[in-house]
């Protein structure tokens, strides 16, 4: 077995670049499988400049020093503590000979020299948020991390401010305020930088916040076009360019017209999650969040555009298309889950298409191009929903999991926080693959009367979580994209809050609540090789070649975020409320993990 | 115990007050709660506590069902359960909790809810009358039950997210500051 699979990869790499080795060491039949447009995913240099590894955001690396063979040996190499108790859902990046950590609020960049032993602190920026911005993050003070162009570091910070810091020394070019947590905004997504532009969009999704997405001019930090979620067209930055392919989203200003008079002014949609770049098309994509209130009584129609994947032309801001994924949302599906961009043969042609694990239970494949929906299938144990309707795109619900007001409905899966929630999967350019951290659970919901008061939450919703089907909450899936079906899972006892990472060496690598940081075979699943971390993991792996030539691996260990608030924010597990409703099912993680945030760095040794 | 059991039990017993039962329609004015003798640390130089007070206005809030559960609807009314959700927190910390940063005396969570504290409680002044924030500190203490048994909160109709305010173990507060004294998160 062992030699076999030696002789798979040797064949493997001497072929490496030619489809037909990798079909065959795929296993699979004649048809190539799916690739990133070379584009958006530029051939591997050994870095990380951004959390997605790439505007395709496949976070695959084609290094492979470290793999199926030799992975058994990973070693630490060395370790730095961020300082602070708060989750670690970033990525740590690396640029030249320098590594960039980015930590939760208060949101300090530390720069590492990886050219000297134990790679020591070079510099520190703090951009010293304002503190009162905590109470208004709904599930923790995370952030997803910084991202790397022309000589800068651009991060968002809670308090709803972008900063561009020089990355050689550390000085602050710029910082734009671009939000006001006075009325709930804040932020915690990583900024994409495409062309000469830096596009960051708002959180606060669960106080009444209006969400936006926003283009800021990379060498000054001034902002150069917004596009909000809700409202009149001219707002959203739709105009003659716009082309949505369903025709539900066809229309003068939806986006007053599906919600009752004046609900869109506090009607989410913000957008906190990942964007992906196609050069080639000039489209840059971006997802919107949740409606709110959660209350869906409150707000009948459609609430565009809430809920939905945008193209959007980096350049002006356009929109050019338009998907929802969750029309008239009713349990807190956000659409901001990552949009892996691939071209691939389906039923015969080629097609540009774009990947999203969605937080309705689907894997949603569309054309980039247009928008259409070529399929959507299901990932996760579902009550909720029964499937997408291919003719019209929309979600089709269980009408007996609809909320009704003070009434608890029970047993609806996936949970508010959907089957899967921000963090990304990722996808290997040698298997074809898409990798998901994703979860397995349910919840009873009772919708009560929301009450908004700028810049406290706007819910109207008590929810308790629980494990589902199999009592395990999290699982570890191989997606075949074409099929859409698991290859292989792996359980997990906590819900997997952090992202996967892919590479050259046929590995998958993910880190789990209780700590554990794992490699994982791509192609079969096999465990290969774990270390379990001082804290929970809920942060992005990374791999990168150091000065000295060797492959190394990066993550960060500290628990929290919405799923590990119980630990990072010392809640009550006595109240299954708390959190959301997160803490019903996380009664346990107080007693397996603490908090604190650490890096780890992994080599061969 | 409904409050019509207890009214017939304080007037058979011929008890000139009952505490927990009075109602004062029309309150006396407003004494400045600047002016109470609050401290949030349990040291003082010069060895001896601390000089502070805990008011008869306190008490009477506090020993009050009424106040209690009048607090208990402002609570989702001002939206306090979207940060702490029915006490075992989120955005903000729990209130049901032994634990508290600011101190767990009437007084402090008057102070707080009024003033805001820095890391993200917004401050209520003006936009609560005064009364109605001394019952939410009041319902407040009921959450982990610094308040006797009998003035504290049943069971919720709806959904049950955690063990009713009056069938909580009393539990006295802790100054605990905003630093856990160990990696051991307040249980
Ligand atoms: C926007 C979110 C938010 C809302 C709304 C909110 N709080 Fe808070 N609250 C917080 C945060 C965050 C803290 C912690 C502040 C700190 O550590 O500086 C806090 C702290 C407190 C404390 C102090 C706890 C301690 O351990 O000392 C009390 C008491 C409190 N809140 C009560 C309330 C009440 C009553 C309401 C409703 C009138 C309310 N809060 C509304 C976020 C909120």
């Amino acid at each position: 077995m062992k030699r076999s699979l030696g002789a798979a990869i040797i064949t493997a790499s001497i072929y490496a670049g030619s489809p037909w080795a990798l079909a065959w060491a795929q296993g699979a039949s004649a048809h190539n499988i799916a690739a990133p447009p070379a584009s958006a995913a530029p051939a591997e240099d050994g870095q990380w400049t951004m959390p997605g590894k790439n505007f395709a955001s496949t976070r695959y690396s084609g290094l492979d020093q470290i793999n199926v063979s030799n992975v058994k040996n990973l070693q630490v190499a060395f370790t730095f503590s961020t300082g602070v108790n708060k989750g670690h859902e970033s990525a740590p990046l690396v640029v030249g000979s320098t590594m960039y950590v980015l930590s939760p609020y208060p949101n300090i960049l530390y720069a590492l020299d990886l050219t000297q032993p134990g790679a020591p602190l070079k510099w520190r920026y703090n951009p010293k948020p304002d503190a009162a911005a905590q109470g208004v993050a709904c599930c923790d003070v995370v952030n997803r991390g910084p991202t790397y162009a022309n000589g800068r570091i651009f991060f968002t910070t809670l308090d709803a401010h972008v900063v561009a810091v020089n990355a050689d020394t550390g000085e602050e070019m710029w910082k734009t305020k671009v939000g006001e947590i006075n009325k709930g905004e804040t932020m915690t997504m990583a900024p994409l930088v495409a062309k000469d532009k830096v596009v960051v969009g708002n959180s606060g999704g669960e106080y009444g916040v209006r969400g936006w997405v926003q283009a800021l001019d990379a060498a000054s930090g001034k902002s150069v076009w917004k596009a909000y979620s809700t409202g009149p067209d001219r707002d959203v930055k739709i105009g003659p360019s716009f082309k949505p392919f369903y025709d539900g989203d066809k229309g003068q200003d939806l986006g007053v017209s599906t919600w009752p008079p004046n609900a869109w002014e506090q009607g989410g949609g913000t957008v906190w999650g990942w964007m992906s770049y196609d050069p080639d098309l000039n489209l840059l994509y971006h997802g919107t969040g949740n409606p709110g209130p959660w209350n869906a009584n409150q707000r009948p129609g459609d609430n565009k555009w809430t809920t939905g994947i945008f193209a959007r032309d980096p350049d002006t801001g356009d929109a050019r298309w338009y998907y929802q994924t969750a029309q008239h949302d009713i349990h807190d599906w956000d659409t901001i889950n990552e949009q892996v961009l691939l071209d691939m043969e389906w039923d015969g042609q080629m097609r540009k298409v774009l990947v999203h694990p969605g937080r309705t239970g689907f894997v949603y494949v569309l054309d980039r191009t247009t928008g259409e929906v070529l399929s959507a299938k299901p990932f996760h144990a579902l009550t909720a929903v029964t499937g997408v309707d291919l003719k019209t795109g929309r979600l089709q619900y269980n009408p007996d999991k609809e909320p009704i007001q003070n009434r608890v409905v029970r047993n609806i899966c996936p949970t508010a926080p959907g089957s899967k929630d921000w963090n990304p999967s990722a996808f290997s350019h040698r298997t074809g693959v898409l990798y998901i951290p994703h979860m397995n659970m349910c919840m009873d919901w009772e919708t009560t009367e929301p009450n908004y008061i700028a810049g406290t939450p706007y819910v109207g919703a008590e929810v308790r979580m629980f494990p589902g089907p199999g009592g395990h909450m999290g699982e570890f899936s191989a997606w075949d994209i074409r099929a859409g079906k698991e290859l292989w899972t792996i359980n997990e006892r906590f819900p997997l809050w952090s992202g996967a990472m892919a590479t050259g060496g046929d590995l998958v690598f993910y880190g789990n609540m209780e700590g554990w940081f794992k490699a994982v075979h791509a192609r079969t699943g096999e465990a290969l090789w774990q270390f379990k971390t001082s804290s929970g993991i809920i942060g992005q792996p990374t791999t990168y070649r150091g000065p000295d030539g060797k492959q190394y691996v990066a993550v960060l260990s500290g628990v929290g975020g919405w799923a590990g608030a119980i630990v990072s924010g010392d809640l009550d597990p006595r109240d299954g409320s708390a959190a959301l409703g997160f803490v019903n099912a996380m009664r346990d993680l107080k007693n397996v993990t603490t908090k604190g945030g650490t890096l780890y760095v992994f080599k061969l040794p | 115990m409904t409050r019509g059991a207890l009214m017939l039990l304080c007037a058979s017993l011929l008890v000139g007050a009952c505490e927990r039962e009075r109602r004062e329609f029309r309150r006396d004015p407003v004494v400045a709660s600047d002016e109470d003798k609050i401290t949030m640390s349990s040291i003082s130089p010069g060895g001896g506590q601390p000089a502070a007070q805990s008011s008869a206005r306190a008490k009477e809030f506090e020993n009050n069902a009424y106040h209690v559960s009048q607090g208990k609807k402002y609570y989702t009314w001002f939206n306090c359960n979207g940060c702490h959700s029915n006490g075992g927190g989120g955005s903000g910390p729990p209130l049901m909790d032994d634990t508290w940063i600011y101190g767990g005396s009437m007084e402090n969570i008057v102070r707080t809810i009024k003033e805001g504290r820095p890391n993200g409680m917004p401050s209520f002044r003006d936009r609560i009358p005064d009364d109605q924030i001394w019952e939410l500190a009041a319902y407040v203490r009921s959450m982990g039950r610094a308040i006797p048994q009998d003035v504290a909160p049943g069971r919720n109709d709806d959904m049950h997210p955690r063990p009713a305010e009056n069938r909580q173990p009393y539990v006295t507060p802790i100054p605990g500051g905003s630093t856990p004294p160990s990696g051991l998160a307040p249980q």
